[in-house]
């Protein structure tokens, strides 16, 4: 055994394997996740520190504040079979979209996600780290870096951020950014906006109460197309106006084709546009920035994330380099950098300052752990599809809501309002079936495992009963032959 | 102090290239089915079905690699990521085993979206609804939501959920002001701030933390709320926490425990009993999740009754034989995220929290204020290091905060240069300290219950083999790392916005390569 290398004193076992302290430790059920949980060490940690129990290490803790009865939780399952089994067994009362065909959107979206992405965000390195410094987590850096700059080829801008926490929470911070850069207080949102979006948004710009609170306006949509009414937007642009949000695809999936008319009106207004953009229409669709945009934001999870229950959100927000803008982000900025080494490369944060690590109460809004691991997983994601990737999939995508478009179009009561010119997702008015979207989503579940798309009735009465659907690569003429003809059924 | 035989270590070097130097033009990663016959006959070509205005001009310039081009890119880079291969002490974080069969179980959950129909998630709300109920038993709260996004996110759900609360009272445009202490973390301040607040900061004593007459100073009538950690990031508790909590009750404030350093002090006290109105765990350091380099994280946030009907909603809430998704609370204050939260890793929490019983939680907390205090005194024993507030002798909780200070005045070494030589050993750099720094070079370092005395030991021993090298090789320390991915970055482009670069395009641009 000369090849065994010496090991340090401290890293000897504290006693020959014949000693019965030993011994009475290997009869002992330490749990599997704590090295110290056995009575030597713990005795030769005590006496190093030189106290005669741990107990006495908590003298900080006065008496009174300690706990007023002992802890009741469930059984400890320290044994990974039990523990396992109790999960697997919990989990199983769930249904899946693997195991349904699901027509659910509306800002968590099912679409394939390649198995390297998988391995690559199940890797330890990645999975578990916490900051360490640019040259012990240079990978995850550079990795970093790749999403972000590879996320800028397709929306053709020069500044992205870290992913923030979600859709939402990326139009509240751009909403807020425009709030400072024009001190302006107001800003004006499409009326058909995701609810849960929009709840987000009101959130981050405050009740009126508050001294910055900046008011929400609706911009009603023109009732032929889906899109924004340009006559309305015109009468509510005014010196107010912080920023005009939109976005292209929409929340009803429509691709908004005057962006550049609601741009130019926008700026001419002295406001900020701020446009909102699933990453995956890219590959066909023009990014927002070629039509005026000045913050761009939107979801990163189509970018190669499971939806997860809804635990696969992010949200992304890029900007020009311009200081103007870059000075007012909220998120962390990594940018490429050498090294003592020529012509090495290396990668950390820019413009740190600025957060509110930085400056506390003084910095830009707030930032701190957010969805980093998935800016891996777009990363690799993106990488993988390359140029003809994105628009082979987005082409797809939209020949499927096509398809699905016309098909559900040809069902008797049925009525598809905005559904010219979309992209992933589409409103299927069922007003004229005489049946609610509750009943029929309850009987394509139970009946033909199908998730029906999700009721807007309650967020949108003025669509009466309507649904919004969603269609992906993951829908092929199959699948959406089988929804029509459930659809047909459960309507006779 | 003798230093013990510390690894020969040297991180791998790929040299990769930045993958937007990377590919062939034609090569794919991933491709898609085609349209079916039927679809193109029936709808036509897709790119005829795009706005003209809105079509695409130029493709985007992506990288165009083979599928195993990709992963041995990204698997390189893993390499180049030292993650908690070795030994992480990165205090204020609580490092922790992520356990694999979580990670393995959590893919149930990757093809469940969030707006199924209640029948169809039972399993998964039982889960979120068991953990609430054992975070209530910790913290003697009384409904806990996981919507927040991270622990800043659940300081600032609390500071909506204040809004809503003072709102509902019709106190909220009198009562404008957050009180906090420099200590707090960064967040709790920033986060009152981007909430609408002013701000209000007290400063420490000499006893480590702010004073009772400096508090009933800054308390009035426009007090919202304290926002406030305890033990706080130096390991003191503040043993007058309840008479600060009488005090802001009296003013009318509503008091939230930032619970981040909770793995001292679980099992041993509850917020409630304490006085508080309510608290955050993060799921992704007490409870066992995985960091994931900074997310997808939970601040898990719970509170008293009188505060819940103010909770972002959907809340989970059970009748005894069903779960559902209560949305319907019309004094909410809103949604601060998305859907219900990051649900896998509310799974991965309960799994920890059943994995440990109440006797594994216990335990580890008896574990990590050991370890600290052990490493407390072992670290005392180094030359240029010095105990934050070194007047004050009391045993730490489960972290301290030290000072270089010495270090630095003697030998030029500071905080940063031990970090960056750290790695060197194949040891994650530390944390320092978030800002302001109250000590002069800070650094904080935080065992947990994960690591061994051998591991302990090692990173002591790598401290003070660097302060020896600080005292007598000092250049060696400066120019660290020696033995990583890559050398010591320069920090000189990253302030100057005509260096600068945060994509590809833009450094091709200002740098013309």
């Amino acid at each position: 055994m000369s090849k065994v290398p010496k090991r340090s004193a401290a890293q000897k076992p504290p006693a020959k394997s014949s000693d019965p302290a030993v011994i009475a430790n290997r009869e002992t059920r330490a749990h599997p996740w704590m090295a110290n949980a056995l009575d030597p060490i713990k005795r030769a940690m005590l006496a190093e520190i030189g106290a005669g129990s741990i107990e006495e290490l908590f003298e900080q803790i006065p008496a009174g504040h300690r706990i007023a009865r002992p802890l009741a939780l469930p059984r400890q399952l320290a044994s990974e079979w039990e523990l396992r089994r109790h999960l697997v067994d919990t989990l199983a009362r769930n249904q899946t979209c693997e195991d349904h065909l699901s027509f659910l959107g509306a800002g968590c979206w099912q679409h394939h996600v390649p198995a390297v992405v998988d391995e690559i965000v199940g890797r330890t390195e990645f999975l578990t780290p916490v900051w360490g410094s640019p040259q012990s987590d240079h990978g995850r850096n550079q990795a970093w870096f790749e999403f972000n700059s590879q996320l800028g080829e397709l929306l053709e801008m020069d500044v992205v951020q870290l992913p923030v926490y979600s859709w939402g929470c990326a139009v509240g911070h751009a909403i807020r950014m425009a709030s400072r850069i024009t001190g302006r207080h107001q800003v004006l949102v499409p009326r058909l906006l995701d609810p849960e979006r929009r709840s987000v948004i009101r959130t981050y710009c405050e009740p009126s109460e508050m001294a910055s609170h900046i008011e929400v306006v609706d911009v009603a949509f023109d009732p032929t197309t889906g899109g924004i009414d340009l006559k309305e937007l015109g009468a509510k642009l005014s010196n107010l106006t912080a920023a005009v949000y939109f976005e292209s695809p929409s929340f009803v999936g429509l691709i908004e084709a005057q962006g550049a008319t609601i741009a130019k009106m926008a700026t001419k207004a002295g406001a900020e546009v701020v446009v909102g953009a699933d990453p995956l229409s890219l590959g066909v669709l023009k990014p927002p920035a070629s039509y005026g945009a000045d913050i761009v934001v939107g979801p990163t999870q189509p970018l190669g994330v499971h939806m997860n229950a809804g635990g696969g959100i992010g949200g992304y927000i890029a900007v020009r380099d311009d200081e103007k803008y870059v000075r007012q982000m909220n998120g962390f900025l990594v940018s490429i950098t050498g090294t003592l080494k020529p012509g090495q490369f290396g990668f950390s944060l820019a413009s740190s300052h600025q957060t509110s690590y930085g400056m506390r109460e003084k910095g830009r809004d707030w930032t701190g752990n957010s969805v980093y691991l998935w800016a891996i997983a777009g990363a690799v994601y993106m990488s993988l599809l390359g140029p003809a990737g994105f628009r082979e999939l987005g082409e797809l995508i939209v020949s499927r809501n096509a398809y699905a478009v016309q098909r559900l179009g040809q069902i008797k009561g049925l009525r598809l309002p905005f559904a010219s010119g979309i992209f992933k997702e589409f409103v299927v008015d069922f007003g004229a079936t005489g049946k609610s979207v509750t009943a029929i989503n309850e009987a394509l579940r139970r009946k033909h495992r199908i998730f029906g798309g999700f009721d807007l009735s309650r967020d949108f009465p003025e669509l009466g009963q309507s649904a919004l659907y969603c269609v992906t690569e993951i829908h092929g003429k199959g699948e959406i032959d089988r929804l029509v003809d459930a659809l047909v059924e459960v309507l006779s | 102090m003798s230093v013990g035989k510390l690894r020969d270590y040297h991180a791998p070097v790929w040299d990769e290239s930045v993958v937007m130097q990377l590919g062939y033009p034609g090569r794919r990663g991933q491709i898609f089915p085609q349209p079916e016959p039927e679809v193109v006959a029936a709808i036509g070509r897709a790119r005829d079905l795009v706005p003209e205005a809105m079509r695409r001009a130029s493709p985007p310039a992506l990288p165009e690699l083979t599928e195993p081009e990709v992963q041995r890119h990204y698997l390189k880079l893993s390499q180049q990521t030292l993650g908690m291969i070795n030994i992480s002490l990165f205090g204020t974080c609580t490092m922790k085993y992520n356990a694999r069969v979580s990670e393995d179980i959590a893919r149930r959950l990757h093809d469940v979206h969030p707006l199924q129909h209640e029948d169809t998630l039972q399993g998964i709300l039982g889960i979120v609804h068991g953990f609430d109920l054992i975070l209530r038993e910790l913290s003697g709260m009384d409904q806990f939501v996981f919507q927040p996004g991270g622990g800043a996110d659940a300081a600032y759900t609390h500071c909506v959920v204040t809004r809503a609360y003072h709102k509902s009272r019709g106190e909220l445009a009198q009562r404008n002001e957050i009180v906090t202490s420099i200590q707090a973390h960064p967040c709790n301040a920033a986060t009152a701030a981007a909430a609408g607040f002013k701000v209000v900061t007290l400063m420490l004593e000499d006893n480590g933390y702010p004073s009772i007459d400096a508090l009933k100073a800054a308390v009035s009538n426009r007090t919202a709320a304290l926002l406030i950690n305890n033990p706080d990031d130096m390991g003191l508790y503040n043993p007058d926490i309840k008479d600060w909590i009488r005090i802001v009750h009296e003013a009318g404030g509503v008091a939230f425990y930032d619970h981040a350093n909770f793995n001292g002090v679980m099992g041993k006290l509850r917020a409630r009993e304490l006085g508080f109105d309510a608290c955050m765990y993060m799921l992704h350091k007490s409870f066992g999740a995985p960091k994931g380099g900074g997310g997808p994280a939970v601040g898990a946030y719970g509170c008293t009754a009188a505060l819940a009907p103010f909770l972002p909603g959907p809340v989970v809430a059970f009748d005894g034989e069903r779960y559902r998704l209560d949305a319907d609370r019309p004094h909410s204050a809103g949604k601060v995220r998305e859907f219900w939260g990051n649900i896998p890793q509310v799974l991965k929490a309960y799994a920890w929290a059943r994995a440990m019983g109440a006797e594994g939680i216990n335990e580890a907390s008896d574990l990590s204020v050991l370890a600290n205090n052990y490493m407390d005194k072992r670290l005392a024993g180094i030359s240029g290091l010095e105990r934050s507030h070194p007047g004050i002798g009391v045993r730490r909780m489960e972290m301290t905060r030290w000072s270089l200070g010495k270090l630095k005045a003697d030998t030029g070494i500071g905080t940063v240069e031990v970090a960056n030589r750290m790695a060197d050993f194949g040891i994650d750099p530390f944390w320092m300290s978030h800002e302001p720094w109250v000590v002069p070079e800070p650094f904080t370092p935080e065992a947990g219950e994960m690591y061994s005395k051998e591991d302990l030991d090692t990173w002591v021993d790598v401290i003070a083999q660097i302060s020896k090298e600080a005292y007598e090789t000092p250049d060696l320390v400066r120019t660290a790392p020696h033995n990583q991915a890559i050398r010591q970055i320069k920090g000189d482009v990253l302030d100057d916005p005509k260096r600068w670069a945060m994509t590809w395009r833009a450094y091709q641009r200002k740098h013309g390569r």
